[in-house]
């Protein structure tokens, strides 16, 4: 098995698909000759042609409503948004067509479609090159929202989205491109989507943790008795795994790099609370970004949680 | 060095009927009598479907309801045009198309009476669901026709909108992305000069909507929109072009919105009641029965069976309409999406006792 990183390891999963089914095709700014600006998409064009790769122009709104178009057609488009700070105008697409043509057709019309974007902070880049801004997706009934955390279970992930008969906003943490080397999966390879993975077992505490912050969260755990949970799908989440986890350790911590307020936290928390409070020995805490907008690289680090905050969580609630 | 001009514009406008029925011949479209007179029975569908809708809004049988009056040669003139294998993505206001197209006119009564299950377009229709999201559906049909120039199919595909949606951005970037691409659109603005309460001239400095496709690169025509024949043959060229590589076009049908926005709007507040007069002067229906009856395929015998066929058809549709269930509280999760997680199951069984 071959060491990737993450941008090979998605970089393959297009690959293949694209060579597996002739529907595949993806479109976006410098998808095509550039490769993608972070080269995510490099050699595609090549290999396939620019009616498989498309370079689109500058508009977001667009690209996602030309994806709504094709999928309606027939085809499975992989729509690229440069940058999650970017996709805003392309949210009218996503919330008014993509998620709701299945329901409003009754079934006549799909969206099978992707966009993949960049997500999350610490790549020391201009504004809104380092948004994370998932809640605002999840809350949105009929997208599903997808963080993969590692070079394999990108692919795995990628591959499902791909698969799905639904629209799926790929979330690819930017820190994370390059940042691990691990084995990847040639060929068949798929994860469920709508499954959280344990990624660390354990049974005094459980952390909840997605993105760039799952890799600083394993890290931080470190000497602790604690249980790692990777839900990899935002939405819908796999609540049963989570429930799991907590009635057996009975404390939890969520990290995330969004802010604070209205987060994907406080559903998490709000879920807890309903279904397993008394399990529950103590407050559920979340550490999160503060509710600023992300500043820019001299202040990120005081913005991201931090292993020091994240540790001083898993104290404090290991009090009770 | 002197200076060079790098580029000028022309926009054409095409009038075949005159308002006293007389037409250029030369310009007519080789339409047979049946099919001229099929024209002018789905004119009288469109109106009589319209104004049974408003009837049926103002009893409480139908919810808020947008009217097609005036626009009735806009829609089944464009529509007519149209080929099966064609798609369609229409905004709100399109239900001449509808008709002209075959769409049930029992679902559009289901749909603004509030029933999404009118919305499921018959298999076989290339018909997108109605569009409320104003101009948004034009991305949506560059879409398409780029799939369809991808899988090499030969069809054409048509977008509907009015004048305000020439100002929204996604109408820009749906035909700019069209014209870089050179794709299989026809782009059809029915421009009945107001947008609710705002009239053309504060929607646009252009001194005509048609011209707007200039600046992406592909032609731009106006159409009197009240003329059957010319918005027909206009289409129909257009159409044409597109199968056959031409790359887009811009239709933009000058016509008149002469109700109100919606049956929550009154227009009475905001313009004068002599410029509507003036467009009932220009009505299209009463023009192409003038052209009709030149041609010896009209009279007022033939336009009482014509109208007396055609409130059949509406009421058949009222009846079919009324005589659905109403849906189930748990059909809202049906079609949510592809597999409905486990959260969703539990709420669809809250929602069902």
């Amino acid at each position: 098995m071959p060491q990737l990183n993450m941008v090979q390891a998605i970089n393959l999963a297009l690959r293949e698909e694209m060579a597996r089914d002739d529907r595949v095709v993806i479109l976006g700014e410098d998808v095509g000759r550039d490769g993608g600006v972070f080269r995510v998409t490099e050699g595609l064009f090549d290999q396939f042609g620019p009616e498989r790769v498309v370079d689109t122009p500058l508009a977001e709104s667009a690209i996602v409503g030309a994806a709504v178009g094709m999928a309606a057609y027939g085809l499975r488009p992989v729509a690229e948004i440069q940058f999650m700070g970017f996709i805003y105008p392309a949210m009218d697409q996503l919330f008014a067509h993509a998620a709701r043509i299945r329901t409003r057709s009754r079934g006549r019309f799909t969206a099978p479609l992707v966009v993949r974007t960049p997500y999350g902070a610490g790549i020391k880049a201009p504004e809104l090159h380092e948004e994370s801004t998932e809640a605002l997706f999840c809350q949105m009934p009929g997208v599903k929202v997808v963080v993969p955390s590692g070079p394999a279970n990108a692919k795995g992930l990628l591959t499902a989205a791909i698969r799905d008969p639904d629209p799926v906003l790929f979330l690819e943490p930017t820190r994370l491109y390059r940042m691990i080397k691990e084995e990847v999966p040639e060929g068949e390879y798929t994860l469920p989507l709508g499954k959280a993975r344990i990624a660390r077992p354990g049974s005094a505490v459980t952390v909840v943790a997605w993105g760039s912050m799952l890799q600083r969260v394993m890290k931080a755990v470190e000497g602790y008795d604690a249980e790692v949970i990777d839900p990899m799908t935002l939405s819908p989440f796999d609540w049963e795994t989570l429930l799991n986890s907590v009635r057996k350790t009975g404390r939890l911590v969520i990290v995330h790099e969004a802010p604070l307020t209205g987060g994907l936290g406080a559903e998490i928390a709000a879920t807890v609370a309903e279904e397993a409070i008394l399990h529950l020995r103590g407050p559920v805490i979340r550490v999160a970004g503060p509710d600023v907008p992300v500043p820019l690289a001299k202040l990120i680090d005081h913005y991201l949680p931090s292993p020091e905050r994240i540790r001083a969580a898993l104290d404090e609630v290991l009090q009770y | 060095m002197p200076e060079s001009t790098l580029a000028t514009f022309a926009v054409k406008r095409l009038e075949i009927i005159a308002p006293d029925g007389t037409a250029d011949d030369s310009l007519v479209p080789d339409l047979s009598g049946d099919e001229l007179r099929r024209v002018y029975y789905l004119l009288l569908l469109t109106r009589t479907y319209d104004g049974r809708a408003l009837a049926l809004q103002r009893e409480g049988r139908i919810g808020t309801y947008p009217s097609v009056l005036g626009q009735e040669a806009a829609q089944v003139g464009s529509a007519y045009a149209i080929h099966e294998r064609d798609w369609v993505f229409p905004s709100f206001r399109e239900m001449g198309v509808h008709l002209t197209l075959g769409y049930p006119a029992h679902q559009l009564f289901q749909y603004w009476g509030g029933d999404e299950r009118g919305l499921r377009t018959p298999d076989g229709m290339n018909i997108f669901p109605i569009c409320v999201s104003v101009g948004t559906h034009i991305p949506h049909a560059a879409g398409a026709a780029l799939a369809a120039k991808i899988r090499g199919d030969r069809i054409a595909v048509v977008a509907y909108f009015g004048d305000g949606a020439t100002s929204k951005g996604d109408f820009h970037e749906g035909f700019n992305l069209a014209g870089v691409r050179g794709l299989p659109t026809v782009f059809i603005c029915q421009n009945n000069q107001w947008a609710i309460s705002v009239p053309l001239s504060s929607q646009t400095a252009s001194r005509t909507l048609a011209q707007k496709a200039v600046a992406y690169g592909f032609d731009g025509i106006q159409v009197d929109g009240n003329d059957v024949l010319a918005v027909y043959r206009a289409t129909r060229e257009a159409l044409e072009k597109a199968r056959n590589g031409g790359g887009p076009t811009f239709i933009e049908c000058l016509t008149y919105r002469m109700s109100d926005h919606t049956t929550a709007d009154d227009a009475g507040r905001y313009r004068p009641p002599e410029e509507v007069e003036k467009w009932r002067e220009r009505d299209p229906i009463l023009r192409y029965e003038r052209f009709l009856a030149k041609r010896g395929l009209w009279n007022e015998d033939y336009a009482a069976e014509m109208q007396g066929k055609a409130e059949g058809e509406i009421d058949e549709a009222v009846r079919r309409y009324e005589a659905v269930p109403p849906p189930e509280p748990g059909e809202m999760f049906d079609f949510a999406c592809g597999e409905l997680s486990a959260r969703q199951r539990q709420q669809r069984e809250n929602v069902r006792e």
